[in-house]
């Protein structure tokens, strides 16, 4: 829990959130303000403020039924917030869809694994490549001189995305057919295909064993420094967490109850009241 | 490797309709001696069955490739088939030219006819598509379902008091509502459509016409060329992986409603295309003809073929012409028979009862191997084949 | 005016027809989730057999209704374990052709015992003969006229009425107030739940088959009583419309069914008295599509989330 890989100095930006030192001066790829969503009178999620620095790597942690994935809903605009506004790199998203929340630079990956299952690896990538690489239905119909070209890009753009996970030699398996942790590394490489500013992961390492989540820690650094991009990351799994987060916000019923770096958060005692001390009692059962 | 892998199956469809239609062709010219020649009503059978390739494709591309249900295909056919017998008519008669002769003509051969009929068909049935579609794809499973069904009544409805017919070299169009209303159309005017008498198709001859079926078989061909090459690019793949997952989708950018829409737009025009040829080749279809069962009967085939298998569709739609013709015989019992026949279909590849049959069947040692050696036949043939060699070695060389 | 009342006596009397067949179809799509088209060709197989019954055997119409409803209910039992009970796990559209499969079956076996001729359907009662209230209300030919003859009201219209709100009583207290209403609750609201809790499942979904093929057999006599043409194909058409009926009113609803089937019934005869007497039906399926358009699910339905 203890072993740390990135050494980030964390400094407060004004009034909402603090990003990473070399992200000051740069505008936050990603800011909530007031940000909440009602079902039915119940307040899932509240006055959700947070920025997020544009290489920044955060975390989102809290005890179950906190509301985690409701914020990565509310963020895609899988739900439409009854509160507040979503910021993506400036620009309001309001009354935007989860196809126009992508298309404004935030993919994501899910808890529940949503692959494309009977179709291949390589597909899958390829409908993430959907609108980098283009051509209009009727060039891909009359095969114009534009769909050999492109899709002979996105052969070779797939292969290059796969071989961040050293998938390449799975392009062909059928999607469904990958063991679990593969299909995880899958969604990853999809929503990195669109090419996002931001990038949600939503328990990526649920299911993998130590030795896995060793590697996939190293990958999503590797991939925050390859692509420049903010990752935005919900995990119970705290080596993971304090290992590779910069920035860590704390939910829990539906409202923040701690925003700071892996020790603030670590000591806070709310946090420990909230979260950690509640597990701690759980491990030692 | 991989698009080799696609194209090859694509043009193993194409080979199978290609060889089917010579061997039809030879079988027209007598090749095969008198003990093959086409009887009558075999004749008759080839345009309808070019009709419900179509139509099962056509269908297959929304239910299947898009996995929207839709109970309302034949709409799209009926419209496809008034408005190509209008189309058709017009052209014959208000579209003249004079011959070399002297006399007065229509300006383009029926085979011309037919072919333009087909394609202004294909446009309006895509524009009642794109109408239909635009309200009709907001709602999913069973709720889509009833509303496209409901749609195809309301144009059976509808195509039931249109009233249409010839004055000098014109067309007149009129609507009749009320059953007891004043018809608007002079006595002795030449109807071609009359309300719920349908069509009134002069302009084909109704005996079987080898050009014809030729037309069909292009659009068979056309149908297949669209379909299966939407497939395998960009908008295809957008288009199933809607289908497989809504959600997962929209994350990754895609336009879920502009992709349903190509599918069932795409899937109305090349139905009306069918339903063009369907009414020029008979001398009456009536607006009754296209209803809710024929929507069915179309969603069966798809549903033997396969969900999403082209060329599945394209086989059932030939057995499911066939053998109700050569099943005669059975008089009476024929409809009964084709009810037994489905629900058995049904039953047998859908049961876990007989999946668990199968289970304990491959168990026996003998029976294992042959069906794992038959299963791996297709993958040996295609390794063996020169071309995949080479792509293989150039795929590893990446 | 008095045509007006006419109008909405008629088409509550179809509605309500309509409103017995789509509580089957709401039934059975609440608790296993199928559109079973075969549910109107049962109700030309419970009009045929009161016919049989009281034409050809003689017995008093009460009998041959009741037997219309022992042998629809049979039917409706063996149906489901032998055609739907296989496919439980089986894609909807699987299960959906298979119903088609039992339609087909159903209507080629009834043109191959009785054939494909309409055949007239006999009175299942007459009303007697009499002139009450110094004759401003007269009853002659199974019809009561009331306001100096302007309005005719029939004896079948009446008793399809009653029959319909007779049925709706029942229902809801079955449903609401005893053991087995509350399992079918519970199975459609989930299934493995209710199994888990000890309700036989296998049970509920035969019991479902087997009120819904009752009540179409109640709407196969009534909907002939009305329309005395019986052929093999007489239940198609009415189907789809109480199909559409129960999509109006929110599938799996039953309130929802009843008032769909009745709003149906009106719209259709109202489009077909005041707009144009060829496109009833056009009408009535245009209302259903706005109504879907305004609210997906219809007017009672729930609106389900899907979990991300």
């Amino acid at each position: 829990m203890k072993k740390r890989l990135v050494d980030t100095k964390m400094v407060p930006l004004p009034s909402v959130s603090i990003v990473p030192e070399r992200d000051v001066g740069k505008r936050p790829v990603l800011e909530t303000r007031h940000l909440g969503i009602e079902f039915g009178g119940l307040k899932a999620v509240e006055d959700f403020n947070i920025a997020v620095g544009p290489t920044e790597i955060c975390g989102l942690i809290g005890p179950n039924g906190a509301g985690k994935t409701t914020v990565f809903n509310l963020l895609t605009k899988v739900y439409q917030p009854t509160s507040g506004t979503v910021l993506i790199d400036g620009k309001d998203t309001s009354g935007m869809t989860t196809e126009q929340a992508n298309r404004m630079g935030i993919a994501r990956t899910f808890q529940n694994i949503r692959l494309f299952g009977n179709m291949t690896v390589e597909d899958n990538v390829r409908i993430g490549l959907h609108n980098q690489i283009r051509y209009g239905m009727l060039q891909g119909i009359f095969r114009a001189p534009a769909y050999w070209k492109a899709e002979k890009q996105m052969h070779q753009r797939s292969l290059e995305l796969l071989s961040i996970f050293g998938m390449q030699d799975m392009a062909d398996v059928k999607a469904g057919s990958l063991p679990y942790g593969a299909q995880r590394r899958l969604e990853i490489v999809r929503a990195l295909a669109t090419n996002p500013k931001l990038l949600l992961l939503d328990e990526p390492a649920a299911g993998m064993n130590p030795h896995e989540t060793e590697e996939l820690m190293q990958n999503i650094i590797k991939i925050r420094d390859e692509f420049q991009i903010a990752v935005m990351l919900i995990e119970h799994d705290m080596n993971l967490v304090m290992g590779i987060c910069e920035g860590i916000c704390v939910l829990n019923y539906g409202r923040i109850i701690a925003k700071g770096t892996a020790e603030e958060i670590q000591q806070n005692p709310v946090v420990i009241e909230a979260y950690l001390g509640s597990q701690g009692r759980e491990e030692n059962v | 490797m991989k698009i080799n892998k696609k194209l090859l199956n694509a043009l193993i469809t194409f080979a199978i309709v290609i060889v089917a239609f010579i061997l039809c062709e030879a079988a027209l010219e007598g090749w095969f001696g008198k003990g093959f020649a086409l009887k009558r009503a075999d004749k008759g059978l080839l345009v309808p069955i070019c009709v419900y390739i179509v139509l099962a494709v056509s269908l297959n591309l929304i239910v299947g490739i898009s996995g929207e249900l839709s109970l309302g295909h034949a709409g799209f056919m009926s419209i496809g088939a008034f408005s190509g017998v209008v189309v058709a008519t017009w052209l014959e008669k208000a579209l003249l030219t004079i011959d070399a002769a002297g006399k007065t003509v229509p300006f383009f051969s029926d085979t011309a006819i037919l072919v333009i009929a087909i394609i202004v068909a294909g446009a309006i049935a895509a524009v009642a598509g794109v109408i239909i579609g635009i309200p009709a794809l907001r709602l999913r499973g069973d709720y889509l379902a009833i509303v496209l069904l409901a749609f195809g009544e309301i144009i059976r409805n509808v195509m039931n008091c249109v009233l249409v017919w010839v004055e000098g070299s014109t067309l007149q169009f009129a609507l009749k509502i009320n059953e007891g209303s004043a018809a608007a159309v002079p006595g002795g005017a030449q109807m071609v459509i009359n309300g719920a008498q349908g069509t009134n198709n002069k302009v084909m001859s109704v005996a079987f016409n080898n050009e014809r079926f030729i037309v069909g078989f292009v659009l068979v061909i056309f149908t297949l060329f669209v379909v299966l090459n939407l497939i395998n690019s960009r908008s295809g793949r957008a288009i199933m992986a809607i289908r497989d997952n809504r959600i997962a989708a929209e994350s990754v950018g895609l336009n879920v409603m502009k992709y349903k829409m190509m599918a069932f737009v795409i899937g109305a025009a090349l139905a009306g295309m069918a339903g063009c040829l369907y009414g020029l080749n008979m001398k009456t279809v009536t607006a009754v003809d296209f209803d809710y069962n024929m929507s069915i009967e179309i969603l069966v085939i798809v549903v033997l073929g396969g969900i999403g298998s082209i060329r599945g569709s394209v086989i059932a739609a030939v057995l499911l012409k066939v053998l109700p013709e050569k099943l005669r015989f059975l008089n009476d019992y024929r409809m009964f028979a084709y009810a037994v026949v489905l629900i058995v279909v049904m039953l047998a590849t859908n049961s876990p009862i007989l999946k668990n049959l199968w289970a304990l069947l491959m168990r026996i040692r003998p029976l294992r191997v042959a069906a794992e050696w038959l299963q791996a036949l297709p993958g040996r043939i295609k390794a063996a084949l020169p071309w995949n060699k080479k792509n293989g070695k150039a795929g590893e060389a990446q | 005016m008095i045509s007006l009342l006419s109008t909405l006596l008629n088409g509550l009397s179809l509605g309500s027809v309509y409103a017995i067949i789509a509580l089957g179809y709401t039934m059975v799509y609440g608790i296993a989730k199928m559109l079973n088209f075969a549910h109107g060709d049962v109700i030309m197989v419970g009009a045929y057999i009161s016919f049989v019954a009281i034409f050809y055997w003689g017995l008093p119409p009460i009998l041959g209704f009741l037997l219309a409803m022992v042998v629809c209910t049979v039917l409706g039992i063996v149906i489901e374990s032998l055609a739907y009970k296989p496919l439980r796990q089986a894609t909807s559209l699987a299960v959906l052709i298979t119903a088609i499969g039992v339609s087909y079956l159903l209507q080629n076996s009834a043109q191959l015992i009785w054939g494909a001729n309409p055949k007239a359907f006999p009175a299942m009662f007459s009303l007697p003969d009499a002139s009450l209230f110094g004759g401003s209300v007269t009853i002659s030919n199974n019809t009561i006229s009331l306001l100096n003859d302007q309005l005719k009201i029939s004896g079948n219209m009446i008793l399809t009425i009653l029959a319909c709100v007779a049925i709706m009583v029942v229902l809801t207290l079955f449903i609401n107030k005893t053991k087995m209403g509350k399992a079918m609750r519970c199975v459609s609201e989930d299934k493995g739940a209710a199994e888990l809790m000890g309700v036989n499942v296998n049970l509920t979904i035969s019991l479902t088959f087997a009120i819904g093929s009752a009540l179409a057999a109640v709407a196969g006599v009534l909907l002939c009583a009305s329309y005395p043409s019986l052929q093999p194909t007489t239940g198609a058409m009415p189907g789809i419309k109480a199909f559409t009926a129960a999509v109006f009113g929110g599938i799996g609803s039953i309130p929802g069914a009843m008032i769909g089937g009745i709003l149906l019934g009106i719209i259709e005869k109202l489009g077909q008295t005041y707009v144009s007497d060829q496109l009833g039906d056009a009408f009535a399926f245009a209302v259903l599509i706005i109504v879907l358009l305004v609210k997906p699910t219809g007017l009672m339905g729930k609106k389900v989330h899907e979990k991300v």
